[in-house]
């Protein structure tokens, strides 16, 4: 019995390592390649041993695709394919084929510059890693090998999200990674066909009712820096550099607008600048609206908000400042908050998760009294925020297989010959019977080819065998044998309304293809002899008249 | 339907639409006949010995009396030149079916009709000539004129209510998607190398492939190159949409054009290019920005004047994924992916909807100018034309290739002003071609007849046509013809239930055959077949029905036999005790549960009778038939058939 098993190899109960392997067809493919930003050890990857203790990883799986940009869905792919060691192509989109280097490298920086981790792969494994990215473009049917085929939908979560379809035969998994099904600010609802998958694997969904709730949140934040900048206080946001950056700035931006508000938004130079120009460039990636508007006005040329200078920090009076990295355990967003936590009048909002050992993860825990590189204590006063705008996942645990078999239909090319002539026939009037086709199927190597019994007969040089039968009815009946035929003949008229009966000018009556001809009996003349002859395709009704005419023939109604 | 262009080398037939009244222009003379009648002067005007029809330009459309549009179900357009006379098919026709094209098509495809919509309405014009249309009058008129095809047909241009409404019917299609049309055929889109989001489409069955090869390139410009792996194993390939210029070599015809600019400009006179404001534009921009400090250029202005030059400039940005990989990979950078971007910010490039407004203002000489239209019928160009003609330190510099530039300049006449002609269409070329059918090898390849003869002005050049085997078959405006394949097969799905039911035997080494009786089931152009539905067991309890009644309500096809029998298994076959049991109520034979003991076997010319005596019945035994003859005895009858059976093979 064909199946499709699903093994997560990744994903444990709550946020990070994305990486289910799914077999089909006799096709295996590794979907997303996440890390996990809460461990620091074995565990901040997913665990490849599963395939790696049966042969190389290039060798079991025919392709890799990843969903998105995000960490938990690409983080581990330069460890998986330059340190465990993996060849084959690396399918995902082309937003995230340009985005997902730098964040791989400001990971990258992260855990070994600032956090001395070792055994991390290198900027140079990055560069080699990407170089094995197939990009997909939105709708466009890859096709994998022969038999393998993997088609990119629209998710909308973040810039340049897919949904993919794995299609072997007539098999087919679609995975959706994360997908957003409502339109938000800068992204359009996800899509895809009616596809009719066997197995839909779909993972944390921000469905409609959760956006409801990040509407509340999205308020809340906006509520939040409001009412600090109002009361003449600094706004400090860690972000990272992609993602969730472009949506806060797009919500500020608005919001600013229709406030009327004065007081300067910042963001911090290098990355989150560049990311901008990601959302400019890959402008049709975004929602209907942006998409209609962005020649008069694009959406990711802010008005309100400008790039940051690190003298900034030091200007009188109230402002707004994106800064990386999102963890506070490093660079500008670090230095910023130094600078800002002593005075209760300002706020750090943090929009996302922060590792344990961050100082984001020190206050966010409720510390006020940080011990900052040479003894010195830092005193937090300034408010301290937490918002999450992520929604956590279920799963089923990593390893465990999941097994779901399926039934596929077989397709063989029919000839055109044997399929009108069946159809034509399917047009009679009671189309509620069920209409039989019968042919023969050819099948040589992997081509399987129905024909008609006489076509497959011709093309492999066989003669037909005729078989027929001649059967003796013995019939009491004085008369001539021509007599003899014409009663025969008008009593199955009569009685055969749905056949072709016809009465021949040799004397013999035929009912379709059957021949039933009156002969004298050789001994009785009071007898005559009824030789009814068929053919072995038309037995049901030869055998039927036989029996027919046995019962005798009505008495002639003279 | 494949593409859906308009010819507009008609509006060649036209004046210039001046943007400002021009007194050179309204002054021309009234055109008379040879015999001094001048009852069409109000419609003909003379301007150095050629004729113009003044009114409205009108553009001739496709062929839309052969076919009834409203049957057309489905349109694939290859590129945006591809699809302008689009509002008048989908509009006009009765047509409801869908239009398929890539999202780079459609936007600038909208741009330029947009453009053409805006260079028209914004210079009213109220004579709207018709006499010279009529049949008997067009006669009479000199050329080109007098051989003016299907003038009755042209029409004038459309609205952006029409244009609006005609693009809300396109569907957005993505390179390599595959689209199920009512489950018979599926088509694709392929890039094909010649502007941003141009295609090649596949239209294929499961079993045969037509590919639609159209306005294709292989040189490296900006838009993605031509897909070429995948027209591969065509039934047929319908090419066309081949360079206008086969002789001119695009990279040469640019090298020129830069020359020609900087001469002029160093001499202080201004360039004029008349062009499309999308397309050939990106890549001349790009020359440009690479040549313009090396020439001394630095402090020329460079004007793009269109109603959709922000547009057009903007939009070649977004569509990283249609570009060329080197474009595609400075977007990852990130940096826009065309140069002008940077033209425009160190405002070496400035671009206006108009002459009207700030460029007015912001207007410099020596200068050069990027507009529309090409044709010089229309669009700010017909004013450039007017100012700068009459000074030979000016050049007008022809680069699209869709007019000839005679013809278009035909009205400005007397000119001074210099003219360079330097077309560049990277379209495929006749060596290109031969290239392309050699590497992709369709069995049959159709064009259109033009490429299948060297053209008219150089005969001799039988290097200037398609030449691939077998012959190329052509077609012209208005001819039927019917492509040469066969369709023998269709894909139908065997429901598993029914394949785990079928019983293969080997009938040749390698080759297996099984007998398939199924129930077919056809929905959407999809056939399954399911396993045939139980035989519903007769109720004889039930009222005795008429005899009519009793023939089975589904035939069960019998299949056909194949093989001989061998005689004396047969007869073994049949002395055999277990070869015919009876139930032994049934039978009056009591005798034949032991076998037949009277068989008697004789020979014949081409076989065998085998007779049994008792029951009175004869088989006759052939290589290719076998003939059974007996009295009434069904029983009997269906036992010699199973065991005829037994030795045939059954399809």
């Amino acid at each position: 019995m064909p199946e499709i098993r699903v093994t997560p190899l990744g994903a444990g109960q709550d946020v990070g390592r994305s990486c289910i392997l799914v077999s089909i067809g006799g096709k295996n493919v590794m979907l997303d390649c996440g890390m996990h930003m809460g461990f620091n050890d074995d565990r901040r990857f997913p665990d490849f041993s599963y395939i790696t203790r049966n042969g190389r990883l290039t060798d079991f799986l025919d392709c890799v695709i990843i969903s998105h940009f995000h960490l938990d869905h690409c983080g581990a792919l330069p460890y998986f394919s330059e340190m465990v060691g993996y060849d084959g192509p690396i399918y995902m989109t082309h937003p995230t084929q340009a985005i997902c280097p730098i964040l791989l490298e400001d990971y990258r920086k992260i855990a070994v510059d600032k956090k001395g981790e070792a055994n991390f792969f290198t900027s140079q494994m990055i560069k080699d890693c990407m170089k094995k990215v197939v990009a997909v473009h939105l709708h466009q049917t890859v096709q994998v090998d022969d038999e393998l085929e993997i088609k990119a939908y629209y998710a909308g979560h973040v810039l340049g999200a897919a949904m993919f379809q794995i299609k072997v035969g007539s098999e087919s998994v679609v995975y959706t990674g994360d997908y957003n099904m409502t339109p938000d600010r800068h992204l359009g609802a996800a899509w895809i066909d009616k596809c009719r998958p066997n197995l839909l694997i779909t993972e944390s969904t921000y469905a409609t009712t959760i956006r409801d709730s990040k509407r509340c949140r999205e308020r809340d934040f906006l509520k939040k820096v409001h009412e600090a900048v109002e009361r003449g206080g600094k706004v400090l946001i860690p972000v990272f550099a992609l993602g969730r950056a472009q949506e806060l700035c797009i919500l500020l931006e608005t919001f600013w607008e229709r406030m009327n508000l004065k007081a300067p938004i910042y963001f911090s130079t290098g990355l989150t600048e560049k990311a901008n120009h990601y959302y400019k460039l890959f402008i049709t990636w975004t929602n209907q609206k942006i998409r209609k508007t962005f020649v008069q006005r694009n959406m990711f040329e802010f008005k309100h908000i400008k790039a940051f200078d690190r003298a900034f920090a030091d200007n009188p009076g109230p402002m707004v400042v994106f800064a990386t990295p999102g963890m506070l355990h490093a660079g500008q967003s670090l230095q910023i908050f130094r600078k800002w936590a002593g005075n209760e009048k300002n706020m750090v909002i943090m929009p996302g998760y922060c590792v344990q050992g961050t100082v984001g993860h020190k206050i966010l825990s409720g510390q006020r009294k940080l011990e900052m590189e040479g003894r010195q204590v830092l005193e937090v006063k300034m408010q301290v925020e937490y918002m999450s705008f992520r929604v956590s996942c279920y799963m089923p645990a990593n390893g465990e297989t999941v097994t779901l078999p399926t039934s596929p239909s077989i397709p063989v090319g029919i000839s055109l010959g044997l399929l009108k002539r069946e159809m034509a026939q399917g047009l009679l009037p009671d189309a509620k019977k069920p209409r039989l086709l019968h042919g023969t199927l050819i099948m040589k190597d992997s081509n399987f080819r129905l024909v008609s019994s006489e076509q497959a007969l011709k093309e492999l040089g066989l003669a037909e065998h005729q078989l027929r039968f001649t059967c003796r009815v013995h019939l009491h009946d004085p008369r001539k044998e021509q007599e003899t035929a014409v009663r025969v003949y008008s009593h199955l008229k009569s009685v055969l309304k749905e056949h072709c009966v016809q009465h021949l000018p040799d004397g013999s009556v035929t009912v379709e293809s059957i021949l039933i001809q009156a002969a004298a009996h050789s001994e009785d003349p009071g007898t005559k002899v009824l030789l009814v002859s068929w053919t072995y395709q038309d037995e049901e009704l030869g055998s039927h008249l036989t029996s027919l005419l046995k019962k005798g023939l009505p008495q002639a109604a003279s | 339907m494949l593409d859906c262009g308009l010819d507009m080398t008609s509006t060649l037939n036209f004046l210039p639409l001046p943007l400002v009244q021009s007194p050179r222009l309204s002054n021309l003379p009234g055109w008379s006949l040879k015999d001094g009648n001048a009852f069409l002067d109000k419609e003909l005007k003379e301007c150095s010995g050629h004729v113009f029809v003044d009114s409205v330009p009108e553009f001739c459309l496709p062929e839309t009396e052969l076919i009834d549009l409203s049957t057309v179900d489905v349109i694939l357009i290859s590129n945006y030149h591809c699809m302008m006379a689009l509002p008048y098919i989908t509009e006009h026709t009765g047509f409801t079916g869908t239009v398929y094209a890539t999202e780079p098509t459609v936007q600038i495809g909208r741009l330029l009709m947009e453009e053409l919509v805006n260079f028209i309405e914004r210079v009213p014009k109220a004579q709207s000539a018709s006499l010279w249309k009529n049949k008997d009058i067009q006669r009479l008129l000199p050329s080109p004129l007098k051989d003016a095809v299907e003038v009755s047909t042209w029409r004038r241009c459309y609205t952006m209510q029409e244009v609006n409404s005609a693009l809300s019917k396109i569907q957005l299609v993505g390179y390599s998607q595959k689209i199920e049309l009512f489950g018979a055929v599926q088509v694709t889109p392929l890039s094909s190398g010649y502007a941003l989001g141009s295609s090649n489409w596949i239209i294929q069955s499961h079993y045969e492939k037509v590919s639609y090869v159209s306005g294709s390139s292989l040189l490296t410009t900006h838009p993605q190159p031509m897909d070429q792996a995948s027209l591969k194993n065509s039934d047929v390939l319908v090419l066309t949409g081949l360079t206008q210029i086969p002789t001119a070599n695009p990279d040469g015809m640019v090298g020129e054009f830069c020359s020609n600019l900087a001469l002029t400009v160093r001499n202080g006179g201004n360039v004029l290019v008349p062009c499309y404001p999308s397309g050939v534009i990106y890549d001349l921009l790009e020359c440009l920005y690479q040549y313009i400090d090396s020439a001394g250029l630095s402090n020329i202005p460079f004007y793009f004047i269109s109603p959709v030059a922000n547009s057009s400039l903007e939009f070649s940005q977004i569509f990283a994924e249609w570009l060329c990989h080197n474009k595609q990979t400075k977007v990852y950078l990130p940096e826009p992916p065309f140069p002008h971007a940077e033209l425009i910010q160190t405002n070496k490039l400035k671009h206006y909807p108009s002459l009207h407004g700030d460029f007015s203002s912001d207007f410099r000489q020596p200068c050069v100018v990027f507009t529309g239209h090409p044709s010089l019928r229309f669009g700010d160009v017909v004013h450039f034309m007017e100012l700068w003609g009459k000074s030979s330190l000016n050049t007008v510099i022809f680069t699209e290739p869709d007019f000839s530039y005679l013809e278009a300049l035909a009205p400005y006449q007397p000119l001074a002003m210099k003219c360079i002609y330097c077309p560049i269409d990277t379209r495929l070329n006749f060596i290109q071609v031969s290239k392309l059918l050699k590497e992709v090898q369709p069995l049959h390849v159709v064009c259109p007849e033009q490429y299948t003869q060297p053209p008219p002005a150089q005969s001799h050049r039988m290097d200037l046509m398609i030449d691939c085997q077998p012959p190329a078959m052509s077609y012209r405006r208005a001819e039927v013809l019917a492509l040469p394949f066969k369709r023998r097969y269709e894909k139908i799905e065997i429901m598993p239930e029914l394949a785990d039911s079928l019983v293969p035997m080997e009938i040749k080494p390698g080759i297996s055959l099984a007998t398939v009786s199924a129930v077919l089931h056809t929905k959407d152009n999809k056939h399954v077949l399911q396993p045939p539905p139980r035989p519903t067991q007769p109720t004889g309890g039930k009222k005795r029905k008429r005899a009519s009644d009793d023939i089975p309500d589904c035939k069960v096809l019998k299949p056909l036999l194949s093989g001989s029998i061998p005689v004396e298994q047969f007869v073994q076959a049949l002395e055999k005790v277990s070869a015919f049991k009876y139930p032994s109520s049934s039978s009056l034979f009591s005798l034949e549960q032991h076998g037949f003991s009277d068989i008697k076997v004789e020979d014949t010319a081409k076989g065998h009778i085998v007779l049994l005596q008792e029951a009175e019945t004869l088989i006759q035994i052939e290589e290719d038939s076998t003939h059974i003859i007996c009295d009434n005895d069904e029983m009997l009858r269906v036992r010699l058939r199973d065991l005829v059976l037994k030795f045939l093979q059954k399809f």
